[in-house]
């Protein structure tokens, strides 16, 4: 089911991740996160910005736990950490916040 | 839906038994599916936190070569994606060395660092194996 | 360990690089058109034969057997059937798929 952002139609697969990445564009992630009673902080920009450099890096989107990892390695022990990442992303860290970045769901994830 | 924890509350259901798997590559990336699905095989395996090896062989080294670049045949370039492997504790790369040499190829040529190994350095690493995976 | 092979030896490098990989004591099972490496007469025979000191080869007789080849197969080759197969696997502590 497509998402509607602007007056502009992006396609989204059946679970809501973007079919096309290159699509992806800032008020496309509030308005996903909307959609899941999610107001974008910048704690939360913090680590889709992240999502969105490890995947121009890798190629993948990371598993959750490479995720953590890689975060406290950037930000700091504080933000690196499982509670602090679902605190933000209830859903899933990984899954949740790659959604909003416009990745694919990350491998790994069923 | 359920996010794979990583190992974390996986430990304990296991008991901590660590298995020797090798996952062992011998084709070229692109003219088939297997070196892209073996490479997802270890992702999700990575999971798992068991004791992961990797192999390259034959056609297989072709998969570490510097510098793909695959817009042109408008498929996926997942070489950058094993770079992100170390993140993934997987630091066990091998490239056989008489596979590289036979092709013109050398450790500057890869992507990754990787330990090189002769065919029977190989052959005894793959004996000690408990499990192995081929592609 | 015990080692696979499925594919003609005359089309890839397969049966050549698992004979290569093969160490002493170490098993081969010769299965699908792995099989046409089992035969006599053929360019590989003699490379299968010497082999045959060092390491124990099996070939799955269905596969033989579909293919037209029957009372083809070099003499000390191991003729097994399907739960041969399984045999095989359950005996060896790990195995190789050569594709």
């Amino acid at each position: 089911m497509p998402i509607v952002v602007n007056g502009q139609n992006y396609e989204t697969d059946e679970e809501g991740y973007l079919t096309n990445r290159n699509d992806w564009n800032e008020d496309l992630a509030k308005e996903m996160a909307k959609v899941d009673n999610c107001d974008l902080s910048q704690n939360h920009w913090e680590v889709i910005n992240f999502l969105r450099e490890y995947y121009e890096e890798y190629q993948i989107a990371p598993a959750v736990r490479v995720l953590t990892k890689a975060i406290g390695k950037k930000l700091g022990p504080d933000k690196g950490n499982s509670k602090y990442l679902y605190e933000l992303f209830p859903y899933g860290p990984a899954k949740q916040a790659c959604k909003y970045a416009g990745l694919p769901k990350p491998t790994g994830c069923v | 839906m359920s996010e794979t924890t990583g190992g974390v509350e996986m430990d304990e259901e296991v008991s901590g038994v660590v298995k020797k798997f090798l996952y062992v590559n011998r084709k070229a990336p692109y003219g088939t599916i297997y070196a892209l699905e073996s490479l997802e095989v270890v992702l999700i395996a990575a999971a798992f936190d068991q004791d992961v090896s990797l192999v390259f062989l034959d056609d297989g080294v072709y998969q570490l070569v510097k510098g793909q670049h695959t817009k042109p045949i408008d498929v996926k370039n997942f070489s950058p994606t094993y770079r992100a492997l170390e993140g993934y504790d997987i630091e066990k790369l091998y490239v056989e060395k008489e596979s590289l040499e036979a092709r013109g190829l050398t450790e500057a040529d890869l992507i990754v660092p990787v330990t090189l190994l002769s065919a029977t350095e190989m052959a005894e690493l793959m004996e000690d194996q408990d499990v192995v995976m081929s592609f | 360990m015990l080692h696979t092979v499925n594919k003609s030896p005359f089309e890839r490098d397969s049966l050549e690089r698992c004979l290569q990989y093969a160490r002493k004591g170490s098993a081969i099972l010769l299965i699908e058109d792995g099989v046409y490496g089992a035969l006599k007469g053929t360019v590989v025979t003699d490379k299968v034969k010497k082999a045959m000191k060092n390491v124990t080869i099996y070939a799955l007789y269905p596969d033989i057997e579909a293919r037209g080849m029957q009372d083809k197969a070099i003499d000390g080759i191991k003729l097994v059937d399907y739960g041969g197969f399984v045999d095989l696997v359950t005996e060896h502590r790990n195995v190789q798929s050569w594709l």
